[in-house]
């Protein structure tokens, strides 16, 4: 065994640092869009719009029923084929709304059981003051779902994350990418490679931390 | 003005509200009494469709709704004449007690933030829990709750308040605040329809007491005649039973 090239570590790790804004931002533009997705998909269910709830049951169902790689390539390289408008589309975009797609139809079952969670006198005390369902949805329902559904919703954005590194399949040069790239330079495979799962590991762990404070924020009114 | 013609309600092949009718003058404030199970709640959750009547017209005001027509609009219209006191208080669990009182004035009334909070706050005065404005309803007591719900209700000036049970969750002790808060209601003539196990509160507040059993409302008059001199063998064998526990 050979010993670790700790020099070559740390010199890479500025270097891959430099990619964490477009991982981070893929990541937090895909998981806008998602939780947007997310909860509109989540309210259809909930309320069941003829027709528009079966397409949603599908789409939940191809997304959440195949690998996000596969989901990524047909996007990416097979849909273009089929679709030459999307032919000009570059990698990042590609890849956020693939994960857009892959990680709202995981959401929209947690945020439809979060919904379903509220007390029904929760929904009756709404109406009976007069608010319309969306008003009710909106200023009552989904706010205290929303507590319900944060530790799952935030485990789906440290997924996300993670899943970020596949875009570099895509030719996206972000953290894995880039870090591929230098260890196809220097043959320092493990090197390299330990360093970015250590930076992964560093940006999930202070997510956690922040996780448990958005936690302690969401549960304040309800806290005896 | 109120009226109710005919208002009727199955579940299945039970009726549980068999073809009401019902005059509520103005200001006037009417308890209903009678065993478990015999509609009485369905009916105040019909005036107001949390549960859609099977036919029936309600009339509040110029407001007349038909089971047969109602619309999501008449609907809505219906619920902002009227004002609901639930008997698990139903408080919103993400607002403050202030923010309960407040969200219907700003969200379904438009009410400026500004007024609104200070008919929070004077009404906060009044049920006595000025202190507990920003508390969430987790943090309060059950009797706290209670009054905040009855608060949130008073809010509204609605020409119709509907009591479900108000007291029925609540710990013994809290029942007292409760019902002096209801007296107080009562005492400005706002028009009132509650139902209530509590005999005596009943007796005491109520311009007339309604008897329901099987859907029907087998007897009504003014609380002296109703409970010292019943009509009917059913409601005299109900006072029986309820006033010997």
């Amino acid at each position: 065994m050979r010993a670790l090239d700790l020099d070559y570590m740390l010199g890479l790790v500025p270097v891959i640092l430099g990619y964490v804004p477009l991982t981070i931002g893929m990541a937090l533009a895909a998981m806008v869009c998602a939780l947007a997705l997310a909860s509109l998909m989540a309210v259809e269910r909930v309320v069941r719009v003829p027709v528009l709830d079966q397409f949603v049951q599908l789409f939940i169902s191809f997304f959440r029923g195949t690998p996000l790689l596969v989901q990524l390539f047909l996007f990416y390289y097979g849909l273009p084929q089929i679709l030459p408008v999307l032919a000009g589309i570059n990698g990042v975009t590609a890849a956020i709304i693939g994960l857009t797609l892959h990680f709202s139809a995981y959401m929209a079952e947690s945020i439809r059981a979060a919904i379903l969670g509220v007390d029904r006198s929760q929904w009756e005390a709404a109406q009976a003051v007069g608010m319309t369902q969306v008003q009710s949805m909106r200023r009552i329902i989904l706010p205290q779902a929303a507590r319900v559904a944060a530790p799952t919703l935030v485990n789906y954005f440290i997924d996300m994350i993670k899943s970020t590194s596949l875009a570099f399949t895509l030719g996206v040069t972000e953290m894995m990418g880039a870090t591929q790239k230098e260890a196809a330079g220097s043959f320092l495979y493990f090197e390299a490679f330990l360093v970015v799962a250590m930076l992964y590991w560093a940006i999930v762990e202070t997510l956690s931390f922040l996780q448990k404070r958005l936690e302690r924020r969401l549960n304040k009114a309800f806290a005896r | 003005m109120i009226s109710i013609r005919g208002l009727t309600k199955s579940y299945g092949t039970n009726t549980v509200l068999d073809a009401i009718d019902l005059d509520i003058a103005e200001g006037e404030r009417v308890a209903i009494i009678g065993p478990s199970g015999t509609g009485k709640s369905t009916l105040l959750r019909c005036l107001n469709y949390l549960d859609r009547p099977d036919s029936g017209v309600i009339r509040i005001g110029d407001l007349t709704i038909d089971a047969a027509t109602a619309r999501p609009a008449d609907i809505l219209a219906l619920r902002r004449r009227t004002a609901f006191v639930f008997q698990s208080y139903a408080l919103f669990a993400n607002k403050t007690a202030r923010e309960n009182i407040t969200e219907a004035l700003i969200t379904v009334q438009r009410k400026p933030r500004a007024e609104a909070e200070a008919r929070a706050n004077a009404i906060l005065g009044e049920i006595g829990l000025s202190d507990k404005a920003s508390a969430y309803p987790a943090a309060l007591s059950g009797g706290q709750q209670q009054r905040i719900g009855i608060g949130r209700a008073m809010a509204l000036e609605a020409s119709l308040m509907l009591f479900d049970e108000p007291t029925s969750a609540l710990d013994p002790e809290w029942v007292g605040e409760v019902l002096d808060l209801m007296r107080s209601v009562a005492e400005r003539r706002q028009t009132m329809l509650i139902v209530t196990h509590e005999m005596q509160f009943a007796r005491e507040i109520a311009d007339r007491v309604i008897f329901m059993d099987g859907g029907h409302i087998v007897e009504q008059g003014p609380p002296a005649q109703l409970f010292d001199a019943p009509r009917d063998e059913r409601t005299e064998s109900f006072l029986r039973r309820v006033t010997k526990a």
